[in-house]
């Protein structure tokens, strides 16, 4: 019992920061139709980004943990956010009504792109960072086995939950989402409207990275040790996450984060953590199959 | 006669000056702090030269490219090098080159520069031309976008690999056997997915390619886990193996001096006439209904589908017959090394020989031959520019697709052609 | 003539919006039946229903031939096009852009020449009987290019035609299926006059020629009024009217419909028509 509670509390954990990624997948599916594959390797310089940001404080002599968090997630937001926004100027936006499947060329070439790139910036070998927030509390003691829940496990679920609910207002509160709304039904007609696409099509690729890059960062908090390589497998499965919970839904890819959190959690403790990868893309496999659509998703009528 | 008019240079040096300072923005975390593993735990080692060049030389491109865009709008008649009548002349030329090249394939062990380095990078190069050619069908002809190829490669190696070390059946036996394995495989996995749409399926073969490796390297009992298979038997010569014996070996048998270059220049004709044979059915397919029903898929699966083209089966018979050819190339592989393991079929193998068919022109063979033999043969000549190869593929792949999004050498024939009175 | 086609109660559900309400008509082989409303009537929903697009969501649609019947709603697209044997166009033109016009015209005779060339494996091996099985292909082919003036044209790209051949291939692509029943959507559309002028014999020639039904979309009145046999008039996903093209032309609820919809359409067709002939040569 006690057991199945912790691996609860660290599924719910690792979905939350799953979740995150997968709104920057949704959100570009939603809005041109195309799998951004470079959004997992937006991760991982998110996660770089932040590893840089608090070698360089920590470097400083600043160490009062609450500042350094913001400021690394504030610093870490705005420069992956602008990794994002290049992203879709250079790889994306000239490919707009291009070949079909130009687009999905360009992303994978991005990705590639990226991976190296920061391999060879920042070298291959994986980075450890001791342990930043440490601590948390004891929920239970049967004895042979505690129940922890630390600090960093509450800020990462809370922060997730304040951003969820800040973006889900966004879109459907203010005029860009709207304007969001409005490029995901019919671009040509957006257009007609006045709205600027290529201006929301940019900002949904800035919202996306940035909300990657507070993933990358508790993701290097939570693991304390990230590579360059990071982005494949955590980019996969928020996708997976993406189409379980029905692409193009916000809700559906915070809900598919959490269950693909829960999956392999589950599937590590009580099964092989050797097959954990493979569970993922089961599933995945799995849902398009039987349903496409996904859990929250509308069913998609084929233009003639 | 003055390019540019004056007032246009300042939107295009304040749009240069904008894009460096985009890129130091990017850089300056990324390249200009490179944190390095120290003993004592991680260090940042600040880099800001690198950083100024890379400013300096995304200024100086982002503006000689804006002078040449300036140019192409202003000129009425653009005839710049890069335009189809030269890229034209180029297939002219190109017509040439195939049958010398064919030629050159043929008489390259009789060279004499034909070292065994030269034969080892030139059996290297072909298999990715075969591989090329393989996925070409599955890409380039029915438009399926396929990221697991190197799968199929698996397959076929460890099909010919355990096959020979646990049945101890002969190469050629294997060799079909590995084929079929492929591509039953390929229906397998494309019977399913191949109904979902272009890039479901992309990230569906992602991951069937990650399952495979997965699965190699944890099964350890029958696939020895990450220490591979080793001792897997080279092939023989109609039953004459490559070995120092005077008795029922290729030498002794044909009275030559025993040497290891025969076998290699075996192993060379061997990938080349698998090669080659990829090509002709490829060739032959693509005039077939078969071929003009992927072709029209790629085009526009709701026009075949309102024709009566079932779509499912026939990408199927694409997916079957690429990964059948990748089968082929894994167990070519296999008894080359003589060792295999998970390590050789990494995700970036399947971005390896997608970027050979993307960057030589969709659907045009030739145009793999040209990039296997560039962004092959060229990376083992600069061996030292290893680590800057899949940074270039990403770049060419990202660049070709905005410049020229079907690929360099796109150009396509009709499969047939009728006469028509007054035109060509 | 013997009914072709019967649709029943054909019902078309998108979530909430009803885009066809409780259709009922009927199609005769050897006519042209016209199916014409304003845009958003439902129309094109009615040709992605009967050629399997869509499933519909309450309703039958019946194609006769002879003694059987096909249930197109319950068919798979392509199985529609191969079984039953029903070609389309499509409103906003899909052809194989990256291949020749007379490979567009092969590709539509896919189903016989797989049969013919052993599922792959006779034509890989160039055997004779499929070579011959080609041949006919071609010269079908290059009726078919001959009929709607395209001989010229065989060898180029379809996406190197003008818009009016590209719509005519479409068709000769179409008819390269050997169709019962022939679905054009829009065929006219951005076709000056003196090309509609020859859809107008190509269809009436199809119909004379080849016996099948044709079943035709159109918001061009000269072609509509004039070629027709038979006249659907939908509005909001409802039949309004039905009837020949004079019935049709004085009915109230069809004027209704049209009033205030389109400027044009409220002089009678033909004025309208010659209207815009003359101002597009003036």
């Amino acid at each position: 019992m006690e057991y199945f509670i912790q691996q609860l509390i660290n599924g719910v954990t690792l979905g939350s920061i799953y979740g995150l990624i997968a709104i920057g997948y949704t959100m570009v599916y939603g809005i041109i139709g195309m799998i951004n594959f470079a959004h997992g390797d937006i991760f991982m310089i998110s996660a770089f980004i932040a590893l840089i940001g608090l070698l360089v404080l920590f470097g400083a002599g600043i160490t009062w943990l609450p500042l350094v968090l913001i400021v690394v997630l504030i610093l870490s937001m705005f420069l992956t956010a602008a990794w994002g926004w290049v992203v879709e100027r250079i790889a994306y936006r000239p490919l707009r009504g291009s070949f079909r499947l130009a687009p999905l060329i360009s992303a994978i070439g991005m990705s590639l792109f990226l991976q190296n790139f920061v391999q060879i910036a920042q070298g291959a070998r994986i980075k450890p960072l001791p342990p930043v927030v440490s601590g948390g509390f004891i929920l239970m003691d049967s004895g042979d086995f505690t129940v922890n829940l630390s600090y960093l496990q509450i800020v990462i679920v809370v922060l997730t939950l304040v951003l969820m609910t800040g973006f889900s207002l966004l879109i459907s509160k203010t005029a860009l989402g709207r304007q969001q709304r409005a490029c995901e039904q019919d671009r040509t007609m957006a257009a007609l409207v006045g709205i600027n696409v290529d201006r929301t099509i940019s900002l949904t690729f800035v919202i996306g990275a940035a909300l990657a890059s507070v993933a990358g960062l508790m993701f290097l908090l939570y693991y304390g040790v990230i590579d360059f390589f990071i982005g494949f497998l955590a980019g996969i499965k928020a996708f997976t996450a993406a189409v379980l919970g029905g692409i193009g839904s916000l809700p559906g890819a915070m809900l598919g984060g959490l269950l693909i959190g829960l999956i392999e959690t589950f599937w590590s403790a009580y099964f092989t953590i050797e097959y954990k990868d493979v569970a993922a893309f089961s599933i995945l496999v799995l849902v398009l199959i039987f349903r496409p659509t996904g859990l929250l998703g509308q069913p998609e009528v084929e233009k003639v | 006669m003055s390019v540019l008019n004056s007032e246009k240079l300042p939107p295009i040096l304040k749009d240069s000056v904008i894009t460096g300072l985009i890129t130091l923005v990017l850089a300056v975390p990324i390249v200009g702090l490179p944190t390095i593993n120290a003993t004592e735990g991680l260090q940042i080692e600040p880099r800001w030269s690198v950083v100024i060049w890379m400013v300096s030389a995304v200024f100086l491109g982002r503006l000689v490219l804006n002078f040449w865009w300036h140019r192409e709008q202003t000129s009425s008649s653009s005839t710049i090098l890069l335009n189809t009548p030269f890229l034209q002349s180029l297939q002219q030329l190109l017509k040439f080159i195939i049958p010398i090249g064919v030629l050159f394939a043929l008489i390259l062990p009789t060279m004499p520069f034909a070292s065994r380095y030269v034969m080892d990078v030139a059996i290297l190069v072909i298999t990715y031309i075969m591989l090329g050619w393989g996925l070409n069908i599955v890409v380039g002809l029915a438009g399926l976008l396929d990221l697991g190829y190197v799968a199929f490669y698996a397959i076929g190696a460890y099909s010919y690999a355990l096959l020979a070390n646990y049945f101890d059946w002969s190469f050629w036996i294997c060799l079909p056997l590995a084929g079929v394995f492929a591509a039953i495989s390929g229906i397998l996995l494309g019977f399913p997915v191949l109904r979902l749409r272009g890039d479901y399926l992309a990230i569906v073969t992602l991951g069937f390619g990650e399952i495979i490796r997965v699965i190699l390297l944890n099964w350890y009992e029958f696939t020895g886990g990450p220490d591979g298979i080793s001792g897997i038997p080279r092939p023989s010569f109609f039953g004459l193996e490559f070995k120092r014996s005077s008795e029922g070996t290729f030498s002794s048998f044909f009275g030559l001096d025993y040497s290891s270059m025969h076998r290699i220049i075996f192993l060379y004709y061997l990938i080349l006439a698998l090669a080659l044979l990829t090509n002709f059915i490829t060739l032959r397919l693509r005039k077939l209904p078969v071929g003009r029903a992927w072709e029209a898929l790629r085009e526009d699966e709701i026009a075949c589908r309102s024709l009566g083209i079932n779509p499912t089966n026939t990408k199927l018979t694409a997916f079957a017959i690429g990964a059948t050819f990748g089968g082929l190339a894994g167990s070519f592989f296999a008894t080359r090394q003589g060792f295999i393991s998970p390590e050789s079929f990494t995700f970036i193998e399947s971005a390896v020989i997608l970027a050979i068919v993307v960057l030589g022109g969709m659907g045009s063979q030739i145009g793999v031959v040209l990039a296997s033999v560039v962004l092959i043969g060229g990376t083992e000549l600069f061996r030292e520019l290893e680590e800057y190869r899949m940074l270039a593929f990403g770049a060419l792949m990202v660049g070709i697709m905005v410049w020229k999004p079907r690929g360099l050498l796109a150009h396509r024939e009709p499969t047939i052609r009728i006469k028509t009175e007054g035109s060509s | 003539m013997s009914t072709l086609l019967a649709v029943n109660h054909l019902t078309m559900r998108f979530g909430g919006l009803t885009a066809i309400d409780d259709v009922s008509f009927a199609a005769k082989n050897e006519e042209i039946t016209a199916i014409i409303g304003p845009n958003g009537a439902g129309k094109t929903t009615v040709f992605n229903c009967l050629t399997g697009f869509y499933k519909p969501t309450v309703g039958e649609l019946l194609l006769h031939e002879g003694a059987l019947t096909h249930r197109l709603e319950r068919l798979e697209d392509f199985v529609v096009a191969q079984k039953a044997r029903v070609a389309r166009t499509f409103q906003n033109i899909r052809l194989f852009p990256a291949m020749s016009v007379l490979e567009n015209l092969l590709v539509a005779q896919h189903n016989k020449l797989m049969l013919a060339s052993g599922w792959t494996i006779k034509g890989l091996l160039g055997l004779h009987s499929y070579k011959k099985e080609e041949t006919q292909a071609i010269e079908l082919a290059k009726y078919w290019l001959d009929k709607t003036n395209l001989t010229k044209r065989a060898n180029d790209n379809a996406s190197d035609l003008p818009y009016g051949d590209q719509r005519r291939l479409e068709i000769a692509r179409a008819m390269c299926t050997d169709p019962r029943m022939l679905c054009l959507d829009e065929p006219a559309a951005g076709m000056n006059p003196k090309e509609s002028a020859e859809l107008n014999s190509l269809l009436q020639f199809i119909q004379n020629e080849h016996k099948i039904g044709v079943l035709l979309i159109e918001h061009d009145m000269s072609v509509v009024m004039e070629i027709s046999d038979h006249i659907i008039v939908l509005d909001y996903g409802r039949k309004i009217a039905e009837g020949s093209p004079e019935q049709v032309r004085n009915d109230p609820a069809v004027i209704r419909a049209y009033l205030g919809e389109d400027e044009d359409e409220e002089l009678p067709p033909e004025v309208a028509a010659d209207l815009q002939r003359e101002t597009s040569h003036g």
